[in-house]
C-alpha cells in the first residue's frame, strides 16, 4: 500500500488518484480513441481520402451519361449507371480519322510490352550475372557507364537512337521499340540482378565450377532455379515500366504502332467534336488498368521493385 | 619414397595493389593431411582458392600430380571441394547435389549411380538422398557436401573452413569422421581452417600462415613443442603461451635470461647455436611447463592472482618479475587468490627467440 | 618445372569468353548508345542542322538562340519552379506520411497501398484525371460554387501565371507514394535501439525525430533527393497530357522544348542545344552527388 500512497501524493493534482489507486498492474491499457490515434488515423485517412479521390472521380464519371455529368458535380455518384462509355472507348473512341477506339492501342501495347519484358529481362539477368560472377577486366567500366547512362536524360540520346534504327532498317517498327525498351531498362535491371546474383552464396558458383559446369550451365541450373523472385521483381518493374510509356512510343513507332498510352493522349486531347468526359475517364481507367491489375496483385513485391528501381526515375 | 600429389611453386597473387600471397612454395605428399592454419586474412582460403583454380593467380605455377594446372578449369585438376557454407544446391535432391557434377561430365548413368550409393554409403546418408538440403541438420548438409566431393573420385580433397559452421558437439564429431574418412581412403587433403585444435588433431602437417607467408611447415608436435617464430609460437596453445623479454646474461659461466632482475638458468635449452651475453630475447614458456609448489631445479617465487577452474585443469594467473604469467596445473590442487607459490620452469620445453628478427634461436 | 614460368598461360582475351560475349550488350548499349550517343549529340548542338543532321557548324549560335527564346525561358522559368516545389512538397509529405505509417498502426499494407498505387499509374494517365478534376467548369470550382461559394475560383489549367501548380498537384499526387516507401524504408533501418534511449532520456518524439532520426536518414534523403531530381529534369508526359504546354506556351517544359523541334519544327540544331542544357543540368545535380557518395567513400 506503501507504494501507492507514494504514487497518490505525488500526482494528486492530476487528478487521476482513483486510477492510481489500483496501481498500474499488467499491461498498460492503449484506448483506441486517444488523441494519439485520432490524431493519427484521422491524418492518415484524410491523406488516404485525398489519395483515393481521383480515381473515385475517374471511376464515377465513366459510369455517368454526357447530360448527367454536365447537369451534376463530378463527385457525386451516377444515378443512372451506364457502360456505353466503356464500349465506346473500347471498340469506336475517334483519333484523328481512326475511330476503332483503344483496343488497337491495347494490343499495340501488349505486343509491345510482352517481347520487351522477355528481352531485356533476359539480357540484363545475363549480364548481371555475367558481372556478379564472372567478372572480366573492364567489365567495371562498362557497367559504371551503364549506371551513370541512366541520369542522362532520355532526350539526350534518342536522336542517335533513332539514327541507328534507321540505319538498321527498324526505325517505326515493333522491334525498333522493343530494343529501344531492351536498351532503357538495362541499367536498372542490370544492377538489379548484379545486386541480386552477389548476395547469393559465393561458395555455391565455387561448388558448381568445381562440379564442371560453366558459364551457361550455372546460370541456368543453378541461379535460374534460385532465382524466380528477382525475375518477378523485375517483371513488374518492366510490365508497368513499359505499358506506361509514352515518350519511346511517340517517338520510335509509327501511328499504327502506337501504344496505349498514346492514343489514350489523342483521344482524351483531340481538338476536333464534342469532349465526351465519361468516354474520356473510362479510357483512362482501360489504360491505367494493366498496371493497377499488377500491382494490386504482387502487393509487397511491387514494393521491392520499385525501391530497387526507383533510380529509374 | 612417397611423390608429391599437389605442389605450389612461387606462387603470387594480388588484387590490384594489395598482395595476398607471395612467392609461396608449398608441397604436399601423396596422401597426407595438410592443413593450413591461419587467422582471417592470412590468405589461407585465397591459397586453397588457387589450388583449385577459383582464383587466376598473378604469378607462378601450381602442380596436381606432376601436370602443370596453372591455368586448367576447376573441374580438370582432379580435385573435390567442400566448402564452408556446405554450398549445396538448394533446388536439387541430395542425390541430385551429389550427382551434378558427374551428369555436367556427361557420365554413364549406370556409372553415376554406382558412384552415388558408394558415397552414400561411406557417408551413411542413404536415407536422405531424396530431401532437399533445406530438410537437414547442419551436420548432415555438411555430409552431403564432403559427399560431393567424394563421388568426383579424385585424388585431391579441399576443405575451406567445412566446420565452421557448426555448433561444437558437432564440430567434434565430424572432425573425427573426416579423420576416419582420410584413414580409410588414404587421399591427399588440404584442409583450411583457423581453429588450433581441428589442426592439431587432423594434420599430418601443420602450414601455419601470415599475412600471405607460411610461417612454419611441420607435423603438429613440432609445432606445438618448437615454434619456429614468436607468431606461431603465439598463435598455437590456449591459454597463449607465456613470453617474457629480457636479455641473456653470462653469470659465473652459466647462461642465464635476466628479466626484470629475474635470472632464468638456460642449461637445459636445447639451443641452436651459442646465446650470445647481451643478446635481447623474448623467453617463451606454455602454461603446462611450469610447475607449482613441486621441486625444481630453480625456484621462482610468485603470488597467485587469479584461479580459474576449468574441471581437468585449473588455470593459475600469477605475479612474477612484474608480469603476469599463466600456469596449468591438475583440476584437482586448488589456490585461493593472493597465495604465495614457488614455481619452477621446464627449460627443456621452452623457446626462445630473438628480440628483433622473433625466430627462434 | 625449370625456366618457363606460367606455361600454357592461354591468351588474356580468350579467357572467360562467354562472359564477355554475354556482356556484348550492355557493353554496346554503354558505349555506343549511352557515351557515343550523347557525344554525339553534344557534338552535332553545335552544327545548324534542320531537318537532318549536318556538319555545318555555327559555335554557340544554338545556344544563344535558345537562350533569346521566350519559350525556352519559361520552360526553364517552370521546371525551376516545378523542382523547387516538388522537391519539398514531395520530401516534406513523404517524410510525414512515412513517420505516420511507422506509429504501428493497424492496416499498414491498407494504407501503403492506397498510397502508392498512383505510383502505378503512367503519368499520361495522372495527367488526364488531374485535368478532369481541376476542369473549371465541371471539377473542384464548379463543386465549391454549386456549394454556394459563387465566387470561388481555383482555375490553374486555364491561368497562364499558375498553371505549373497545376501540374504539380498532380505530379505530388503520383509521386509521394514512392519517397513515403523510400523513407518508411529508411525509418525501419534505424535501430530500435535509438528509440528506447530517446524514450528513457525523455525526449519528445518530434524532437526525436528532428534532430535524431532524420540526421540519421541521411543517405536515405540523398537518395531520395537524386531520385525525384533526375524524375523532374525528365517531366515531359504529364505536362503533355494534362496541358500540351497550354495555355499559350505557359506550362512549357525542356523536355517538351527537345522533343518539338527534333520532331516537330525540324530543327534538330535546336533540339539537340536544348537536350545538352538539360544534360548539363543533370551533371549539375550527380556530380556533387556522386562525388560525395562514391569519391569520398574512396578515401575513407
Amino acid at each position: 500500500m506503501a507504494e501507492v500512497v507514494t504514487l497518490n501524493t505525488r500526482s494528486a493534482t492530476a487528478g487521476t488518484a482513483t486510477k492510481l489507486a489500483a496501481g498500474p498492474r499488467g499491461k498498460k491499457p492503449r484506448p483506441m480513441l486517444s488523441p494519439r490515434n485520432i490524431m493519427i488515423y484521422g491524418a492518415l485517412l484524410f491523406a488516404a481520402a485525398y489519395y483515393l479521390l481521383p480515381l473515385y472521380v475517374m471511376v464515377v464519371t465513366s459510369l455517368k451519361g454526357m447530360p448527367e455529368i454536365r447537369l451534376g458535380n463530378i463527385f457525386s455518384p451516377p444515378v443512372e449507371i451506364t457502360f456505353e462509355p466503356w464500349a465506346k472507348a473500347w471498340a469506336s473512341a475517334c483519333t484523328g480519322l481512326n475511330c476503332d477506339g483503344l483496343s488497337r492501342g491495347f494490343w499495340n501495347s501488349v505486343r509491345i510490352t510482352i517481347p520487351s519484358t522477355i528481352v531485356s529481362i533476359a539480357i540484363a539477368s545475363i549480364n548481371g550475372y555475367a558481372l556478379a560472377n564472372w567478372r572480366f577486366k573492364g567489365a567495371d567500366l562498362f557497367f559504371t557507364i551503364l549506371i551513370v547512362g541512366a541520369f542522362i536524360p532520355y532526350q539526350v540520346m534518342i536522336y542517335p537512337i533513332v539514327i541507328v534504327l534507321r540505319e538498321m532498317g527498324l526505325y517505326g517498327s515493333l522491334t525498333g521499340l522493343i530494343i529501344v525498351h531492351t536498351i532503357f531498362g538495362m541499367p536498372i535491371l542490370t544492377l538489379l540482378f548484379r545486386n541480386y546474383f552477389t548476395s547469393l552464396p559465393e561458395e555455391l558458383f565455387k561448388a558448381a565450377r568445381v562440379d564442371g559446369a560453366g558459364f551457361w550451365t550455372i546460370y541456368f541450373k543453378i541461379m535460374l532455379p534460385m532465382s524466380l523472385p528477382i525475375f518477378v521483381v523485375a517483371m513488374i518493374l518492366q510490365v508497368t515500366g513499359i505499358w506506361n510509356d509514352f515518350l519511346f512510343g511517340v517517338v520510335f513507332t509509327r501511328p499504327e504502332y502506337y501504344p496505349m498510352t498514346v492514343q489514350l493522349n489523342n483521344i482524351v486531347n483531340s481538338v476536333q467534336g464534342v469532349k465526351e468526359y465519361n468516354v474520356n475517364m473510362a479510357a483512362t481507367i482501360l489504360t491505367g488498368a494493366v498496371p493497377l491489375i499488377v500491382y494490386f496483385v504482387s502487393g509487397r513485391l511491387f514494393v521491392r521493385g520499385i525501391a530497387a528501381g526507383a533510380v529509374k526515375g | 619414397m612417397k611423390t608429391n600429389s599437389v605442389s605450389v611453386r612461387d606462387l603470387s597473387l594480388s588484387f590490384g595493389a594489395v598482395t595476398v600471397l607471395e612467392t609461396l612454395n608449398l608441397d604436399v605428399k601423396d596422401g597426407e593431411f595438410l592443413v593450413l592454419l591461419g587467422s582471417s586474412g592470412c590468405g589461407k582460403s585465397t591459397l586453397l582458392n588457387c589450388i583449385a583454380g577459383l582464383l587466376d593467380v598473378s604469378e607462378g605455377q601450381i602442380f596436381i600430380k606432376d601436370k602443370n594446372v596453372t591455368w586448367e578449369e576447376p573441374k580438370d585438376r582432379g580435385i573435390g571441394m567442400v566448402f564452408q557454407s556446405y554450398a549445396l544446391y538448394p533446388q536439387m535432391t541430395v542425390e541430385g547435389n551429389l550427382s551434378f557434377g558427374l551428369k555436367v561430365a556427361k557420365l554413364p548413368q549406370t556409372e553415376i549411380d554406382k558412384r552415388v550409393a558408394r558415397a552414400a554409403e561411406i557417408l551413411q546418408i542413404q536415407p536422405l538422398l531424396k530431401r532437399k538440403p533445406s530438410e537437414l541438420s547442419g551436420g548432415q548438409r555438411q555430409r552431403v557436401a564432403i559427399g560431393r566431393a567424394l563421388v568426383r573420385d579424385v585424388d585431391v580433397f579441399l576443405f575451406d573452413e567445412p566446420l565452421s559452421n557448426l555448433d561444437a558437439k558437432l564440430r567434434s564429431e565430424l572432425r573425427v569422421e573426416i579423420k576416419r574418412l582420410h584413414q580409410s581412403l588414404k587421399n591427399t587433403m588440404i584442409y583450411v581452417t583457423h581453429d588450433q585444435i581441428e589442426a592439431l588433431t587432423l594434420a599430418d602437417r601443420i602450414a601455419v600462415m601470415k599475412s600471405g607467408v607460411i610461417q612454419q611447415l611441420a607435423d603438429p608436435m613440432t609445432i606445438y613443442n618448437m615454434p619456429e617464430n614468436l607468431f606461431v609460437a603465439g598463435f598455437i596453445g590456449s591459454p597463449s603461451m607465456n613470453f617474457f623479454r629480457g636479455e641473456i646474461k653470462d653469470k659465473g659461466g652459466r647462461k642465464v635470461v635476466e628479466i626484470n632482475g629475474v635470472d632464468f638458468a638456460m642449461d637445459a635449452y636445447p639451443a641452436r647455436g651459442p646465446l650470445e651475453a647481451g643478446r635481447k630475447v623474448v623467453l617463451g614458456v606454455r602454461p603446462e611447463h611450469v610447475k607449482v609448489d613441486e621441486p625444481g631445479a630453480e625456484i621462482h617465487d610468485a603470488v597467485v592472482d587469479i584461479e580459474e577452474p576449468m574441471g581437468a585443469d585449473n588455470l593459475l594467473w600469477l605475479k612474477l618479475a612484474g608480469q603476469t604469467i599463466s600456469v596449468r596445473i591438475p583440476g584437482a590442487r586448488r589456490y585461493a587468490p593472493g597465495t604465495a607459490v614457488k614455481l619452477s620452469f621446464d627449460m627443456s620445453m621452452a623457446s626462445v627467440f630473438d628480440a628483433t628478427t622473433e625466430n627462434r634461436i | 618445372m625449370t625456366g618457363q614460368v606460367n606455361t600454357g598461360r592461354p591468351n588474356q582475351l580468350l579467357r572467360n569468353l562467354h562472359s564477355k560475349i554475354a556482356s556484348i550488350p550492355m557493353i554496346l548499349t554503354a558505349v555506343v548508345i549511352f557515351l557515343g550517343g550523347t557525344l554525339w549529340t553534344v557534338f552535332y548542338s553545335f552544327t545548324n542542322s534542320k531537318l537532318l543532321p549536318r556538319l555545318s557548324f555555327v559555335g554557340l549560335d544554338q545556344y544563344e538562340r535558345l537562350w533569346a527564346a521566350p519559350r525556352w525561358l519559361i520552360s526553364i522559368q517552370n521546371l525551376a519552379i516545378y523542382g523547387v516545389f516538388s522537391l519539398i512538397f514531395s520530401l516534406v509529405i513523404g517524410f510525414l506520411l512515412a513517420a505516420l505509417m511507422d506509429q504501428k498502426i493497424r492496416f499498414e499494407n491498407t494504407f501503403r497501398t492506397i498510397f502508392l498505387y498512383p505510383f502505378a499509374l503512367s503519368f499520361i494517365v495522372t495527367g488526364l484525371v488531374w485535368q478532369w478534376i481541376l476542369n473549371p467548369e465541371f471539377g473542384i470550382q464548379s463543386v465549391v460554387r454549386s456549394l454556394g461559394w459563387t465566387t470561388f475560383s481555383f482555375d490553374p489549367l486555364y491561368t497562364p501565371s499558375i498553371v505549373i501548380y497545376g501540374i504539380l498537384i498532380a505530379a505530388l499526387w503520383q509521386g509521394t507514394g514512392l519517397v513515403m516507401c523510400l523513407m518508411l524504408a529508411g525509418l525501419r533501418g534505424i535501430d530500435e535501439d535509438i528509440w528506447k534511449a530517446a524514450r528513457v532520456d525523455g525526449i519528445p518524439m518530434w524532437k526525436t525525430y528532428l534532430f535524431i532520426i532524420i540526421p540519421m536518414m541521411r543517405a536515405v534523403f540523398i537518395t531520395t533527393l537524386v531520385i525525384i531530381a533526375s524524375g523532374i529534369v525528365r517531366v515531359y508526359d504529364l505536362v503533355v497530357a494534362q496541358t500540351s504546354g497550354g495555355p499559350g506556351i505557359s506550362s512549357e517544359v525542356p523536355a517538351k522544348y527537345v522533343y518539338d523541334y527534333m520532331f516537330q519544327a525540324q530543327n534538330l540544331g535546336q533540339g539537340f542545344a536544348a537536350s545538352t542544357m538539360m544534360l548539363i543540368t543533370v551533371a549539375i545535380i550527380i556530380v556533387p552527388w556522386a562525388y560525395l557518395e562514391f569519391g569520398g567513400r574512396k578515401r575513407g
